[in-house]
């Protein structure tokens, strides 16, 4: 085992679109915290392009999108596709809000993690992400 | 001590691409100096000699203002167009491990800017309270050609001693409301400040605050730092601050100030410490943490005092 399999679990937290909800954001990064990662919380009203941005500086493993706003079709494939852009598609890219089963299939399938809906225990999504962090580091120092 | 892959570079050329300004290149090497492993020791020395950029410590209270007063200072200096990097510590939990870093959210303004370079760091339970990365951090972002660095600590016990060792200026920011200046003393932080900032001067209490401080600064045996006033949010004071570290700067360019090297001797020391200190406790068979726990048991029961656990500890390195 290499020192970076070790370290803490880096993710960004943030809030993409323009809608103000952001205490579901905050409950998850808290919790994604006291589950011993390092979380880098970014807040409201992110671009698409401010979020690929701060996630390639801090070089994270994940980014978590906290979104109500009906936008998920729009943002979830930006992010993907900017991260794609700049190579860095071994960022696991999730998240949780407002959004219908079958976008959520159809988000997967695109390449998003799984996204997490109302009443998800943050335990599933502690888990969930350790799970699919872990693989993907295997597979980039493999 | 794991075999490069073919995917990765090697510490030269992973060096080299940081030098020529490759984000991504340095992005990946600040993970790998933060873990303090081989792989950051090796990209560490292809790096070779750094150390032209003026690394700018900020410390203070929570809720002084920190990462406003940042945000703005690095406006200020993109204003001609210089690149800038920021370190924003924020602590580990020591129980967790984990951390919230939450310093972005008052940098936004420059979240799309290339020439600015944000990184969080969690200080993972370092000695002092500064990330134990942050000096090797702080050498990356000077190789990829970011000056000044700015690295900004929340100022709560031992982490703002640690700063003034790791940056040429130490800038102590407070507040009106922010604890008084008694406090401020007891904890060392105004002795550390070669820049002391009153931010959030618009408030009730700013005049009292600066009048406070000067007569304390004055009783320094030292020269005594500077005190500006700014209303960060609003960029007030600003250009002031900005002046001052830069003739700073242009004071110590060039020389190998008292500055430098006692943060070389600090952070050899630290280094230095933190490997005798992993050595002795993470010996190979394990025996060492054993002997803590037996050690710790007789402590605790009463049958041993501290004061012996710790000689028989210690003969046993020695043995």
């Amino acid at each position: 085992m290499n020192a970076l399999d070790q370290r803490p679990i880096r993710i960004l937290v943030a809030k993409a679109g323009l809608d103000g909800h952001d205490r579901g954001a905050k409950v998850v990064a808290a919790a994604l915290r006291d589950a011993g990662f390092e979380v880098i919380y970014t807040g409201l009203r992110q671009t698409p392009e401010m979020i690929v941005a701060a996630a390639l500086q801090e070089d994270v493993d994940a980014i978590g999108l906290s979104l109500h706003s009906g936008a998920h079709m729009t943002l979830f494939p930006r992010v993907l596709d900017l991260l794609k852009a700049a190579g860095a598609d071994q960022v696991l890219l999730t998240g949780g809000g407002i959004i219908p089963d079958a976008d959520m299939a159809k988000l997967g399938e695109m390449g998003v993690g799984r996204l997490f809906g109302p009443g998800t225990p943050l335990s599933d999504l502690v888990a969930y992400i350790r799970t699919e962090v872990a693989a993907r580091r295997e597979v980039g120092s493999a | 001590m794991d075999s490069p892959s073919p995917k990765q570079p090697s510490p030269e050329q992973h060096a080299a691409a940081i030098r020529a300004g490759d984000r991504r290149a340095l992005a990946r090497g600040l993970t790998l100096v933060e873990n303090e492993g081989a792989d950051g020791a090796a990209l560490l020395a292809a790096l070779g000699s750094v150390g032209s950029a003026h690394r700018v410590g900020i410390t203070g209270p929570p809720g002084a203002g920190k990462s406003t007063l940042v945000s703005a200072l690095v406006a200020a200096w993109r204003a001609d167009s210089r690149d800038v990097g920021v370190l924003a510590v924020d602590p580990s939990s020591p129980f967790t491990g984990g951390a919230l870093l939450g310093d972005r959210i008052r940098m936004l303004a420059h979240a799309d800017d290339e020439g600015v370079f944000i990184r969080s760091l969690a200080s993972r339970g370092a000695f002092g309270g500064l990330a134990a990365g942050v000096y090797d951090a702080a050498d990356l972002l000077d190789a990829a050609g970011f000056d000044p660095v700015l690295i900004e600590t929340v100022g709560v016990g031992q982490a703002e001693i640690e700063i003034s060792r790791a940056a040429d200026t130490t800038i102590v920011v407070l507040a009106p409301g922010s604890g008084d200046v008694v406090q401020g003393m007891k904890a060392g932080l105004l002795e550390i400040a070669d820049v002391l900032v009153v931010n959030q001067s618009d408030r009730e209490g700013a005049d009292a605050l600066v009048a406070a401080l000067q007569s304390a600064v004055e009783l320094r045996d030292a020269v005594a730092p500077p005190i500006v006033k700014t209303v960060a949010t609003r960029g007030e004071g600003l250009a002031e601050l900005r002046a001052l570290v830069d003739g700073r700067a242009a004071a110590a360019a060039g020389e190998l100030t008292a500055r430098r090297l006692a943060r070389a001797r600090a952070r050899i020391r630290a280094a230095v410490d933190r490997r005798r200190a992993d050595a002795f406790w993470n010996a190979a068979d394990g025996a060492q943490a054993q002997a803590l726990s037996e050690a710790a048991r007789g402590v605790a029961d009463g049958s041993t005092s501290a004061a012996e656990a710790v000689a028989r500890l210690l003969g046993g390195e020695s043995a």
